[in-house]
């Protein structure tokens, strides 16, 4: 049973570090370039201006374009009380959890596309297009993943998932979980619209993904979509944090460190790939994402064929 | 360790779809030495634990065989190939002639089937870890993709190679029982390798002759 100080952690991380990691990706990327660079803060700084200033909707937009930030930001953050933090057991674990997560995930993305749609824009429509297209290969590479991490565990609860893996010696246990771990960047690259696969800096409407399809919001709403992505890249990176470094089974401040540090730690890793790959063509990123789906199908035979660890 | 050479099968086997699913030539020559790499280390993971303690003078000859693997399959190869493209003017793209997407798919079932083989064939030595033999079938069939489905001659070179790393893969499930034949046949597979790089080598610098680009810039409209 969770104790109300472990809730209230969990919420703090939850709440609290994700535009921290976007603050971070920032500063690598700024290094890479020889730029000082924002404050790592500055993404605080940010969604607090967002948040102060007026929304402007437009007269042929719907209840749709209102509701699809503010659903994409409540996925996201239901998201993260699945997944548990740093060795702990989740504030909203159950079994089948597994299958909400990846369903909530889409459910947010699907509130973004209708709400870009909704605005009539050509140019938003073919971002939303290009997201539906994309991650329709980024979700079977998700659910092998999670398959991956599930399998030795007997159980559909990502809580019971993660802790097998914390149970299991430290050091090599399984290839399997290399695998995993490979795929889940891959998947994280590209359901936060990271560079190989889209450009959150990009400002050329022929190009973008992610970015197009919020170019109406403002104000507040433009903050619950940036607050949403980073929620995201949080969750995310932390299945992927946990399942690189798993923290010991009881949790407590060693496993929150150990997030902390790993989350730090990708967030670095994502600015170098940012900083050192070129974007891919748009017919690339199918292929990468299938590629990902292959690994992880390779991943879940080695699981199946040699046995659980 | 046996952890670790799964680790470093895996590693093998991601190195095998990238080289089918890149479209530059230099990434393949490139995941191709990094495959060398990786067999270098392989015969030092499966490296039987009981004997620690104690000098094995098996581990001098394991040693030598991994240092011999790197020198050849991770340095000499990559690089005798990289000249080629280099110096004949290669155009850097694969050229295949089933689509990236398309070859992605069939390696993956080719790893299927080689999961499969691998768990119908019965082997007279169980093998040292469970990933050796499929792995090995995986890479030999791929470097068979590799071999039919690209039009270039330095493509076919690294497909050359990825059979001749799974065959080395294959070998290792003799390495504690025969480990002096295991060596000399990976010796023999070595120099028949290089071999037949230069050959290929020689082929491919007489081929793309014909179509130098100095040639091409000569022309006027």
């Amino acid at each position: 049973m969770k104790t109300a100080h472990e809730l209230a952690l969990h919420l703090a991380l939850l709440l609290v570090v994700p535009p921290l990691l976007l603050g971070v990706i920032q500063r690598t990327k700024a290094w890479f370039a020889g730029r000082s660079g924002p404050p790592l803060l500055q993404p605080y700084f940010d969604l607090w201006k967002l948040l102060h200033k007026g929304t402007v909707y437009s007269g042929t937009t719907t209840w749709l374009f209102q509701a699809g930030p503010m659903v994409s930001l409540a996925t996201a953050l239901c998201a993260g009380l699945i997944v548990p933090l740093g060795g702990s057991s989740a504030p909203l674990g159950f079994s089948g959890d597994v299958i909400l997560l990846v369903a909530l995930l889409g459910l947010g993305r699907f509130f973004t596309m209708a709400a870009a749609l909704d605005t009539g824009s050509s140019f938003e429509g073919m971002g939303a297009s290009r997201e539906a297209a994309f991650s329709a290969f980024a979700e079977p590479a998700l659910l092998l993943c999670l398959a991956i991490l599930c399998i030795p565990a007997r159980s559909v609860s990502l809580g019971a998932a993660l802790a097998t893996l914390s149970s299991l010696a430290p050091g090599v246990s399984h290839p399997a979980y290399l695998a995993a771990a490979l795929t889940l960047f891959a998947v994280l690259l590209a359901e936060n619209a990271r560079i190989p696969i889209d450009d959150p800096n990009t400002h050329l409407e022929l190009t973008m993904i992610h970015e197009v399809m919020v170019l109406d919001h403002g104000g507040p709403d433009l903050a619950f979509v940036l607050y949403g992505s980073a929620v995201k890249l949080f969750v995310l990176g932390a299945l992927l944090v946990h399942v690189v470094v798993p923290p010991p089974p009881k949790g407590g401040w060693e496993g929150v460190a150990l997030l902390l540090c790993g989350q730090l730690g990708l967030a670095v890793a994502v600015g170098c790939v940012e900083s050192m790959t070129a974007r891919f063509r748009l017919p690339r990123v199918p292929q990468f994402l299938v590629g990902a789906s292959v690994l992880a199908g390779i991943g879940l035979a080695t699981l199946l064929y040699r046995g659980t660890p | 360790m046996t952890g670790y050479a799964d680790f470093i099968l895996l590693v093998v086997l991601v190195l095998d779809l990238y080289v089918v699913a890149t479209g530059r030539l230099a990434s393949c020559v490139h995941a191709s030495a990094f495959q060398g790499v990786a067999l270098a280390l392989l015969p030092l993971a499966l490296w039987a634990p009981g004997h620690e303690g104690r000098m094995d003078p098996q581990l001098l000859h394991l040693a030598l065989m991994s240092l011999g693997t790197l020198t050849v399959k991770a340095l000499v190869i990559p690089q005798l190939v990289l000249r080629a493209i280099r110096e004949a003017n290669v155009r850097r793209e694969v050229e295949p002639f089933v689509s990236l997407h398309l070859s992605v798919l069939i390696a993956a079932a080719l790893v299927g089937i080689s999961f499969w083989l691998a768990s119908v064939l019965v082997l007279p030595i169980p093998a040292p870890t469970m990933l050796v033999v499929p792995v090995a079938f995986a890479t030999v069939l791929v470097g068979f993709l590799v071999l039919v489905s690209r039009k270039k001659a330095v493509t076919q070179v690294v497909g050359y190679l990825m059979l001749e790393n799974g065959i080395f893969i294959f070998g290792q499930t003799l390495v504690r029982e025969i480990p002096f034949a295991v060596e000399l046949g990976i010796l023999l597979d070595l120099l028949v390798g290089v071999f037949v790089m230069g050959i290929a080598i020689h082929h491919i610098s007489r081929a793309f002759d014909h179509i130098d680009t100095e040639l091409l810039s000569a022309l006027k409209d």
